[in-house]
């Protein structure tokens, strides 16, 4: 049973609060030195299975082991974690120094490795010259590092990150994110992070789990998960796609057809088709960037063209988002600019490839 | 232009033009009399003579029997407030954990004495602890004793009527403090390795302090400045500074040697308040929450 691989292992576990039931049967494993991410929207249950790992809520059901020993009933600071809250949660009334050192000194450690620990930790989150300083007198960003320092310092089994960046500011959240992967990988901490956040989630996890409603709705690498959505709500979480029910009809060369209920029919290929799981119900789904946009018909080898005028332009800087309109039907289409974007009303061909057109089965919620 | 700066200077003073008339009519002016009265003299006659004379002054520093009920008052405000401190800190921990819904019927429950006066719940102590009050009664029943106990009519009870008075005052303000603290800090301090107990000691109580502090500044000036409770709930001998005031101005009409000996009093405690404010650091606590 002891699987010395995982840092931790969450079997069949429930948490219910009364009559609700915040997270509905989940089994996960946290690999051993692997960055996971609980992505889901508000309520889905992601910060509720973290502080059952941590310890700060009671598992209703199931089991819960940390390094193969399972913990369930083991309190939260006989666990060994690092917890990283979206406040800082620093203690206001205690230098940085004392911060940082905390952890340390209730591990009965002597006075001088405590020194030099928490120097370490100051200087791997780089801010080596404020020990002597108070939170408040210290940034955001700042803070947050100090409380990175503070978990890691006492060499913890599992990180826990809670929504660590969503308290800074756009700037600094970015810079953050490339100094946490920084720390994790250097440390090979396993740590699992929560956020509600998508562009967080996929650029720095290993594996991303995302959460709905309690449950587990898919986890994989971020590419799989991205490219290749298990249900409707991962594609639409997780960038803007375009989901059409349509029917799978014969097969055309290489691919297959897709005969969508807008109207047209797309390809698509064997490795999809058989996520149909036999029945001709499907949906299709089409990433909004992944459409390509041009004034010519571009139909042909795996390409099926679509014609179309375009209703609405964001500009958003680097890219413009299209809403365009085919066969009564609004497709979301994301492109890089080209000089300058496509304007509105204009008539314009979108063009799918069967790679990109990713199946679900029909009807499913 | 400078008419603009000039009138920008005279802004703040015109926005609070009303409250330092409430002030300076309510509070400073009358004080002023009070300190103008305490260098009058009160003849043989009765009347007051007007003048600068310092003889109540003299009096009343020079005199051991003032220096003596000024440290008993001292003491049973400190008891008081300790007592206060201690009991009061509990319900304020319970009421600062308690969800959202029920914190508001438990704080109006922490009120609910206040719509009772003082002078009342003070008394119903004579119905509690009272020769023929509910617990010799009850005792006198079961057996206990053969005839009632004196427990009225001492220091204790005047102790035990002031923190009855006080309490609320001493929960609400520890309650406001802590529920401020963040409840992340506590889980952070158990997950680095804390037990609750610990976590409460290295995290809530420092941070809780600045309540405490002046939940306890406000107690023990409240128990200071009392008159009644000594009067209802102790003996002869447990007279505190206070009701000297009222002995000397409501018994005797000695308006001078009353304003004197309330001058004392107010100067000692705003004394004691400055030192409080400076030294225990009060300040200092409270600018970590920023």
């Amino acid at each position: 049973m002891a699987d010395t691989e995982n840092a931790v292992e969450l079997q069949n576990v429930v948490k219910r609060y009364g009559e609700f039931t915040a997270v509905k049967r989940i089994d996960l494993t946290v690999p051993d030195n692997s960055f996971v991410t609980f992505l889901g929207p508000s309520g889905c249950g992601k910060t509720t299975t973290l502080r059952m790992i941590a310890g700060l809520t009671d598992i209703t059901e199931g089991d819960l082991l940390i390094r193969g020993k399972r913990v369930n009933s083991l309190p939260i600071h006989k666990r060994n974690l690092g917890l990283v809250f979206q406040n800082y949660a620093l203690f206001p009334h205690k230098s940085i120094f004392d911060n940082i050192a905390f952890g340390l000194k209730y591990r009965k450690t002597s006075k001088s490795d405590i020194r030099d620990k928490v120097n370490r930790a100051l200087d791997l989150v780089q801010l080596p010259n404020v020990a002597e300083r108070y939170p408040n007198q210290l940034s955001g960003g700042q803070q947050q590092r100090i409380a990175l320092a503070r978990a890691i310092v006492i060499e913890p089994d599992v990180l826990l990150l809670d929504e660590p960046l969503s308290a800074l500011d756009a700037n600094l959240r970015e810079e953050m994110r490339v100094e946490l992967k920084r720390i994790q990988r250097e440390l090979g901490i396993a740590t699992v992070f929560v956020t509600h956040d998508q562009s967080e989630a996929l650029a720095m996890s290993d594996k991303l789990v995302v959460m709905n409603n309690g449950f587990v709705e898919q986890e994989g690498a971020p590419q799989d998960v991205y490219n290749n959505p298990a249900s409707a709500f991962v594609a639409d979480f997780l960038g803007h796609s375009n989901i059409i029910a349509g029917a799978l009809g014969g097969p055309d060369a290489a691919f297959t057809n897709v005969n969508l209920q807008s109207g047209e029919t797309l390809l698509t290929t064997d490795e999809q088709t058989a996520k149909a799981n036999g029945s001709k119900d499907v949906r299709a789904v089409i990433r909004a960037e992944k459409i390509g946009l041009s004034e010519q018909d571009g139909s042909g080898d795996g390409v099926i063209s679509i014609p179309g005028k375009i209703k609405t332009v964001d500009y958003l800087g680097q890219q413009a988002r299209y809403f365009v309109e085919a066969n009564g039907r609004d497709w979301q289409v994301i492109n890089p600019i080209d000089a300058r974007p496509h304007q509105e009303g204009a008539d314009i061909f979108m063009h799918i490839a069967a790679r990109n057109c990713v199946l679900l089965p029909g009807h499913q919620d | 232009m400078a008419a603009d700066i000039a009138g920008e200077r005279r802004a703040p003073w015109v926005l609070l033009s009303p409250s330092l008339a409430t002030v300076g009519l309510l509070l400073i002016i009358p004080m002023l009399f009070i300190v103008v009265y305490s260098f009058w003299l009160r003849t043989a006659t009765g009347a007051d003579q007007v003048g600068f004379y310092l003889d109540n002054w003299i009096e009343v520093l020079g005199d051991r029997f003032y220096r003596d009920i000024l440290f008993q008052t001292f003491a049973i405000a400190f008891y008081t407030t300790v007592i206060c401190a201690f009991i009061g800190y509990i319900p304020a921990y319970f009421v600062a954990n308690t969800p959202m819904k029920s914190k508001a019927f438990l704080l109006l429950m922490l009120m609910l004495p206040f719509w009772i006066s003082y002078i009342i719940r003070t008394m119903s102590w004579i119905n509690i602890l009272g020769t023929s009050g509910a617990l010799n009664t009850l005792f006198l029943s079961i057996g206990i004793i053969d005839e009632p106990i004196q427990m009225l009519y001492n220091q204790t009870t005047v102790v035990l009527g002031l923190v009855h008075y006080l309490l609320p005052f001493m929960i609400l303000n520890v309650y406001v403090s802590l529920d401020g603290i963040d409840k992340n800090l506590t889980e952070a301090a158990q997950s680095l390795g804390c037990t609750g107990w610990q976590a409460f000691r290295e995290v809530t109580l420092p941070l809780s302090m600045p309540g405490l502090a002046a939940g306890s500044l406000l107690c023990f000036v409240l128990a200071a400045g009392t008159y009644i409770t000594p009067i209802v709930l102790g003996g002869p001998r447990d007279a505190m500074f206070a009701n000297l005031v009222f002995e000397a101005i409501v018994t005797q009409l000695n308006w001078p040697l009353g304003s004197a000996l309330s001058l004392v009093l107010l100067a000692l405690l705003g004394v004691l308040v400055v030192i409080y404010t400076r030294y225990l650091g009060v300040d200092q606590i409270a600018k970590s929450f920023k």
